[in-house]
């Protein structure tokens, strides 16, 4: 059985349809990536899976429970976590009170605010720091700190890498594999598409709300790619 | 989409024919309706013109005052400075009342709006109790026990006395209205939504964010001070806890908030629905109040958009159309 | 001389209970961002309630006290999570309007149950007995209590605020309100228990004011007033602040009616607009408006 399994997944903002029906399904221990254009609906997607958007139809499951109707808190609860798109870390909050603010529900697991610390080392000078006053790397760091201190089964990442310098990307996503070592499975939206194409296990290319491809990095094609991702 | 009881075209256009007739009633009251009747019209008008400033001010410039009492009680003093002490006929001290409450609105706007969304409700309303307790302590006008305005009012006949004031009360009620819905419809208008809906975004489209609520603001101030100074004119005795007194506030919000804020005849449908209320339970007392109060915080949670709202869902359109959408309603 | 430091220390005490009144209301702000138009009302109803206890069933002022102040927390916690939360937003207004609605619900009923007479919470000596400072200087039992609990609640709450996981949900929520359910939060609960804890200490304001003076049910929006001045004086958000600024609008309200009796509140709102004027962030700013 899949860990998250969405079924004709869809989701509006008020009269707008931002989702057409999402069929994507997650492994235990995999890595997916979802690429696409600007505005094709990944941020939402993920919003839908949390719980920030309500769903406007279709089914969620993650670990065989039916999870489409549950509240943000009670998903988390359940072990889906998300560092979401531009970081978003409470600005009055220092940096590792960001990092025990994810640590809020209590769910059992390895992540403690050391593991935290020892996976990305360049945080525990500033841990006294506002999150908000480091570069935007560390804050990467600290938002996806944040998210593994609830000791998630899967980890959504919304565009790691937006804003970032080449070699702080690789520092970060060099923490992936230090992650999936406990047992967690990742989905990772990016828009740089080698970068997702080279993490990945399986990618899914999403086109005005919907799939639009979905296979094997070493499956696909340049020109697969581009035609799913511009729909030309 | 829902079906509509009736065409965009035809709401309007019986809209306002209502609207006609309606004012025709009204402003031939003189000649044929009794004193009680054409007492509660000139109640029901001036109503309406607290709260078509009001929501100018709020629905339209997003400024929610809580303290607009204080230009009622300055209008209603004008009455007493100007048409008592100095000996003007008092109908004429309205429109001075209006310009002494812009005036004084300047320096308000400078202080109050150095604070923001409910901080300035709340200011506002500190403001008004300044001038409360300024008045109250101004022997002139004998303190806190108020004063009777019924000299000026000597050797005026009774009718023409009340046909002026029926007929200023219509001036500022409707007039209110064409002001508001007339001020929408011009450039500021445009600003005025775009403003409300998203001030960063106003901003960036280079609406001038501060000009519009100073607009706003002084606009609001005049049509308060002027229908201040009618009211109390009515009233014939002024005194500081009645004349700023936040019961003005309280009738407003909800003749405004069950109308339909940010709509020019939310206003008129509110203060329909206020005085039908209150003709039915005044004789409840505190009872009746709560009922108001319960009401209001009903339409707040589940019906933001009030009656008129309502109305523009069954309809599809506003009898005054200003292109601006409804309040948001978030989450 | 002697007289004119028994006026500000007066002041300074009375100071004490407006930072009470004021934690309460500055802390739904910080937090769910609202500002509760009824908080002077539920202030005034925490005191009737007392006055209620006193007299109907004969409990001592302090028991009065331990009793209304679940009791009002158990109606902030209920009037947050099943009224105010479905107003949350953008919109500022429909909170507003909704306090609004309250406060002339409780005005109403407390006139109904009590009619518009003032009342007060008997202390017996307690409320005029004082401790003399050599010979001319005194400073009344009541008034230092009421200090000495301010201070205590303050710390207290400071505490909850820098130390505790609610603490860090109540700052995580008035930063972000979307993300902070990412964390596992169920804001709607986290903001139920703010609105209880400032009801609680709304309560314990409440019982002092009707212990110290008089109260008529009517008289809820003023200590809304005083409540909001300290807050603004102090700087929004800043817990010590708040305590400063209440303790100059005390000052400022004793030397107004020390100059002439009557003047004294004029005097306060007047110090208010005057801070206002020169520093409109108040004297501590701490946390920024949104
Ligand atoms: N809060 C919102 N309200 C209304 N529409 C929205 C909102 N957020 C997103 N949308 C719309 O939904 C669609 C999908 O947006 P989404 O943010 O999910 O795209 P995305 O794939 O994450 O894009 P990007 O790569 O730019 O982050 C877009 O058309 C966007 O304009
Ligand atoms: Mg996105």
């Amino acid at each position: 059985m899949s860990l998250l399994h969405t079924d004709h997944l869809q989701a509006f903002y008020g009269d707008f349809q931002a989702l057409y029906g999402i069929t994507l399904t997650v492994e235990e221990g995999e890595t997916v990536a979802l690429i696409g254009a600007n505005g094709a609906g990944k941020s939402t997607f993920l919003k839908a899976l949390t719980g920030l958007v309500k769903h406007g139809g279709g089914a969620v499951h993650f670990a065989g429970e039916s999870i489409g109707r549950l509240q943000a808190h009670q998903i988390l609860a359940r072990g889906i976590a998300l560092v979401p798109e531009g970081r978003r870390l409470f600005p009055s909050l220092s940096v590792e009170e960001n990092l025990l603010m994810g640590g809020y529900a209590k769910r059992p697991g390895p992540w403690t605010v050391k593991r935290v610390y020892a996976l990305f080392p360049a945080l525990e000078p500033h841990a006294k720091r506002p999150g908000t006053a480091l570069s935007g790397g560390q804050q990467q760091m600290v938002a996806i700190g944040r998210a593994l201190m609830s000791n998630p089964r899967l980890l959504l990442c919304d565009e790691l890498s937006l804003g970032l310098a080449p070699i702080i990307i690789r520092d970060i996503y060099a923490a992936l594999p230090a992650i999936k070592q406990e047992g967690t499975s990742v989905m990772v939206v990016e828009q740089d598409t080698s970068q997702a194409l080279k993490v990945s296990d399986r990618v899914y290319c999403f086109q005005e709300g919907r799939v639009s491809l979905t296979g094997r990095p070493a499956d696909l094609t340049r020109a697969q790619i581009a035609q799913a991702y511009f729909g030309v | 989409m829902r079906a509509k009881l009736l065409s965009p075209k035809a709401f309007q256009i019986y809209g306002l024919a209502l609207l006609v007739v309606l004012m025709v009633v009204a402003a031939s009251q003189p000649w044929w309706a009794r004193r009680y009747t054409e007492q509660w019209t000139t109640e029901f008008l001036y109503t309406l013109a607290l709260a078509q400033a009001w929501n100018l001010l709020a629905g339209y410039g997003g400024l929610l005052s809580v303290g607009q009492q204080a230009f009622i009680g300055v209008g209603a003093y004008m009455v007493v400075a100007l048409g008592l002490l100095a000996g003007w006929n008092p109908f004429l001290t309205i429109p001075v009342a209006g310009l002494v409450c812009v005036v004084l609105a300047i320096p308000m706007a400078a202080l109050l709006f150095r604070l923001k969304g409910a901080n300035f409700a709340v200011g506002t309303w500190v403001a008004a109790e300044v001038l409360r307790l300024l008045v109250s302590n101004i022997d002139a006008v004998n303190g806190g026990s108020g004063i009777s305005i019924t000299p000026t009012l000597i050797g005026m006949p009774i009718w023409w006395r009340m046909s002026e004031t029926l007929w200023i009360a219509l001036a500022l009620g409707v007039g209110g209205m064409a002001m508001v819905y007339g001020l929408l419809r011009t450039r500021l208008g445009l600003a005025l939504t775009a403003v409300r809906d998203s001030e960063p975004a106003a901003a960036s489209l280079g609406v001038s964010v501060s000009r519009m609520k100073w607009a706003v603001y002084l606009v609001a101030a005049l049509w308060a001070g002027m229908t201040g100074a009618l009211i109390f004119i009515t009233k014939l005795r002024v005194a500081p806890d009645a004349a700023f007194s936040i019961d003005w506030m309280t009738t407003t919000f909800f003749v405004t908030v069950i109308g339909g804020i940010g709509t020019v005849e939310g206003p008129l449908i509110g203060t329909a629905v206020f005085f039908a209320l209150r003709a039915l339970l005044a004789d409840y007392g505190s009872w009746y109040l709560i009922a108001l109060g319960l009401v209001a915080i009903i339409f707040m949670l589940f019906i933001p958009q009030g009656i008129a709202g309502v109305l523009k869902t069954l309809t599809g359109s506003n009898l005054f159309p200003t292109q601006r959408h409804a309040p948001k309603v978030a989450s | 001389m002697a007289d004119w430091i028994n006026t500000i220390l007066q002041g300074i005490l009375t100071g004490g209970l407006y930072a009470l009144l004021a934690a309460g209301l500055s802390l739904a702000f910080g937090v769910m961002r609202v500002i509760n138009i009824a908080h002077g009302d539920f202030a005034v109803l925490a005191g009737f309630i007392a006055i209620a206890l006193n007299q109907w069933l004969g409990l001592t002022p302090v028991e009065s006290l331990l009793v209304a102040m679940p009791l009002m927390a158990a109606l902030g916690y209920v009037l947050q999570r099943f009224v105010l939360n479905r107003a949350l937003g953008n919109d500022v207004m429909r909170p507003l309007m909704i306090t609004f609605g309250f406060s002339i619900i409780i005005q109403n009923l407390l006139l109904q149950g009590f009619s518009a007479d003032s009342r007060s919470l008997y202390a017996g000596s307690f409320s005029t007995a004082s401790f003399q400072f050599g010979g001319q200087i005194a400073a009344g039992y009541l008034p230092l209590t009421m200090m000495l609990s301010a201070v205590v609640i303050l710390a207290g709450l400071q505490q909850i605020f820098s130390r505790t996981m609610l603490g860090r949900a109540f700052r995580a929520a008035s930063d972000d309100p979307e993300i902070v359910r990412l964390m596992g939060v169920d804001n709607r609960h986290v903001y139920g228990i703010a609105m209880g804890l400032a009801l609680a200490m709304v309560a314990v304001a409440g019982v002092f004011l009707v212990m110290q003076t008089t109260v008529a049910p009517t008289d809820g929006p003023v200590h809304l007033l005083y409540a909001f001045e300290s807050v603004i004086i102090g700087g929004l958000g800043s817990l010590w602040g708040t305590l400063l600024g209440g303790v100059i609008l005390g000052v400022a309200q004793a030397l107004g009616d020390k100059f002439d009796p009557g003047i004294g509140t004029l005097v306060g709102h007047l110090t208010f607009l005057f801070v206002l004027a020169v520093k409109p962030n108040g004297l501590f700013p701490k946390t920024k408006d949104r």
